[in-house]
């Protein structure tokens, strides 16, 4: 059955598809992924010094992040999960923004971005896709919209009923599935009897694609094809990206209790998406040695200062639970901010240093 | 002015909004050229075509689902559940996104969405089309729930809702649907989200309710005005956020309360009545409040239904002890 699915790729030897993204478009791809690895590393340090709270890093999974992100243009519509920083940093969330997230202090979104906030139970933004599709179809707008979710979100009863409504509707929506193996401790084998997870598409009448996941210039094909096949009432897409989750799913979990070892040193070396694409790029001339060098520099600093300005950022009010859960605060929940404003002060007069 | 139902109240605002305000589309299941199971949305899908009156696959976190996705995406989208028993597979998008956009998006998306359910019993109705799963949605921040007891506040609340920036869950009563006329003016009806009613005027006791409980109420009352007996009825109308200060304005007048659901008892939202009626109106009591509600038990066969629902005659006794005291 897979080989009825062949695998997109577009760099190695084993390319089955012409290279055709821009040389500048390759270069910022390239760059937001060494971005996105240095800040995960950068995160994981932060994390164990207790600075920042329980972190999903996408270690490994940079090129299907990246790529993928590059083929939208600003006006489209994009429901994260919450391994998706690096997605959404490249469609407009700022990156001082993306950080502050990680250490709690703030929302998942800010700015001017269409982008939702990341959705935290699995697979139930994947409807809020299909309807922000939908809308931008009723509005005559020419937008996409799509959805990251993983393997393990596949058998969620949602992805069931998104690709459903994306199909009836025939939804101008990009379901982009970043299978990296694992749902946390659970092989991919107990997600699916099927060989593949794009194999799905064909039931609900809607197109697949399986892409290289490592090969960040095909997962920016296959999304900006499926964004050309959208917008020309083609219908919607799912594509399985293959790939790998090389870190534990977050910092509170530690793979060497489910998974041997040596599955990753075939995923860190040979099949690096980094590495890949900096080869690539050299090989065809759009990269050298020093401006890779330059990159990897600058990258650290832009992490480093936006970490620093994060830690420094003054702690956001309390109240500010409050502020935007209606439009209009309510007389009753004007009266538990009260309630609250009142523990405060009663904290601060007693000299508590607020955490 | 016609005298109308519930029914065609809510279908003559859907109507009028969807011809004033393009952004409106109704989905659901059955909602499209069969006008709904229960008539509501008869026509419009004719009036409207297949994009502003959707049939949805029959899969209701699905229709919620993407109703959220549309409500952020620029329209005012009104999904229908088909009876409140067929909600649950949305509640994981209900508890875990509809209430919460607001405050995870900093204010950035709003999600001006109406979820319409019919719900509640008393109509010989098959297994599980007879549940009020209010509390629940009562319950989730985030959200504002709102259920009309006649054909004006039908329509004047659904006004409301479709105008309000943020999610309003619209309770129908099925019981209510086609049960009595009254006058309701072509146009926009003004019912703002929040203020309760007083159904009826009266001195010795209040009994707090909403949705079809409403007319046993009242039936009630009629029953003990003959024994010059004055009760005060408080039809919600707004489940959340709840008019408390109506409620406790009369309770403080009468002294006495009593509070009527049809949903289960336990943590049923008449607790959360009695509990705002012990805050706000304590030293007025003069007995202790009472709830009169349908049993903790699955919503059984309909053959048993009038004795699983509150009754004429418990709303009276639960009334006679509460002025016996």
């Amino acid at each position: 059955m897979s080989e009825a699915w062949p695998l997109y790729r577009v760099m190695g030897p084993e390319s089955n598809h012409a290279d055709r993204v821009e040389p500048e478009t390759a270069r910022n791809i390239y760059k937001d992924m060494v971005l996105l690895r240095t800040f995960d590393e950068k995160t994981i340090n932060l994390q164990r010094q207790g600075r920042v709270g329980t972190f999903p890093p996408s270690l490994g999974q940079e090129a299907a992040e990246i790529g993928s992100a590059w083929a939208l243009c600003p006006e489209d519509w994009m429901a994260p999960s919450y391994r998706d920083h690096g997605a959404i940093y490249v469609h407009g969330v700022p990156f001082q923004h993306v950080v502050l997230f990680a250490m709690g202090k703030g929302s998942s979104i800010d700015g001017k971005a269409r982008v939702l906030p990341t959705s935290i139970p699995i697979s139930s933004h994947l409807p809020h896709a299909v309807g922000l599709a939908m809308a931008a179809k009723t509005l005559n707008q020419e937008r996409v919209a799509i959805a990251y979710f993983g393997d393990g979100g596949t058998s969620e009863g949602d992805f069931h009923e998104a690709l459903n409504f994306a199909g009836v509707f025939r939804a101008p929506v990009i379901f982009f599935c970043q299978n990296n193996g694992w749902a946390i401790s659970v092989p991919v084998s107990r997600q699916t009897a099927t060989p593949t997870l794009v194999q799905k598409a064909a039931a609900y009448g809607i197109e697949g694609v399986r892409v290289d996941g490592n090969d960040a210039l095909a997962c920016y094909q296959v999304v900006q094809e499926a964004r050309e096949r959208a917008l020309s009432n083609q219908g919607p897409s799912l594509i399985e990206a293959l790939t790998y989750r090389i870190g534990p799913h977050t910092t509170a979990d530690d793979p060497t209790r489910y998974r041997p070892a040596q599955e990753l040193e075939r995923w860190r070396g040979e099949m690096d998406p980094i590495s890949r694409l900096r080869e690539h790029l050299k090989a065809r001339g759009g990269l050298s040695d020093q401006e890779a060098l330059t990159i990897a520099e600058d990258a650290k600093a832009l992490v480093n200062a936006a970490v620093e300005e994060a830690l420094n950022a003054p702690a956001v009010a309390v109240e500010t639970m409050f502020e935007h859960v209606y439009q209009v605060l309510p007389d009753f929940l004007i009266r538990q901010r009260q309630e609250l404003q009142e523990v405060l002060a009663a904290f601060d007069k007693e000299g508590g240093q607020r955490g | 002015m016609a005298e109308i139902n519930a029914v065609t109240a809510i279908n003559q605002a859907l109507l009028e909004m969807m011809q004033v305000d393009p952004r409106v589309v109704l989905l659901g299941e059955d909602v499209g050229p069969n006008g709904g199971v229960f008539r509501v949305s008869e026509g419009l899908w004719q009036q409207f075509g297949d994009q502003r009156v959707m049939d949805t696959p029959l899969a209701e976190s699905g229709i919620v689902g993407s109703a959220i996705g549309m409500a952020i995406g620029g329209l005012r989208p009104i999904a229908e559940i088909q009876f409140m028993g067929f909600l649950y597979p949305a509640l994981n998008q209900i508890f875990s996104h509809l209430g919460r956009v607001g405050q995870r998006s900093a204010g950035k998306f709003r999600v001006p969405l109406v979820v319409r359910i019919p719900y509640g019993g008393g109509i010989r109705a098959p297994e599980q089309h007879a549940d009020s799963a209010e509390a629940m949605l009562v319950h989730t921040p985030g959200l504002k729930v709102v259920v009309p007891s006649t054909p004006y506040d039908a329509k004047g609340l659904l006004y409301a809702a479709v105008e309000d920036p943020d999610p309003v869950i619209f309770l129908e009563p099925i019981k209510l649907y086609r049960l009595g006329r009254m006058e309701v003016p072509s146009g926009r009806v003004s019912v703002p989200i929040g203020p309760a009613r007083v159904a009826r005027g009266g001195r010795d006791v209040t009994v707090v309710t909403w949705g079809a409980m409403n007319h046993l109420a009242m039936e009630a009352a009629n029953e003990l005005a003959q024994s010059s007996i004055s009760v005060e009825i408080i039809d919600l109308r707004t489940l959340k956020p709840m008019d408390t200060k109506t409620i406790a304005e009369s309770v403080q007048k009468t002294g006495r309360a009593v509070v009527l659901h049809e949903a289960p008892r336990t943590a049923g939202l008449g607790g959360e009545v009695v509990a705002s009626i012990q805050d706000e109106a304590f030293w007025w009591l003069k007995t202790p409040v009472r709830r009169v509600t349908a049993y903790d038990v699955p919503y059984p066969p309909f053959a048993w239904e009038d004795w699983y629902m509150p009754t004429k005659e418990r709303l009276v006794r639960a009334i006679q002890q509460a002025l016996a005291d």
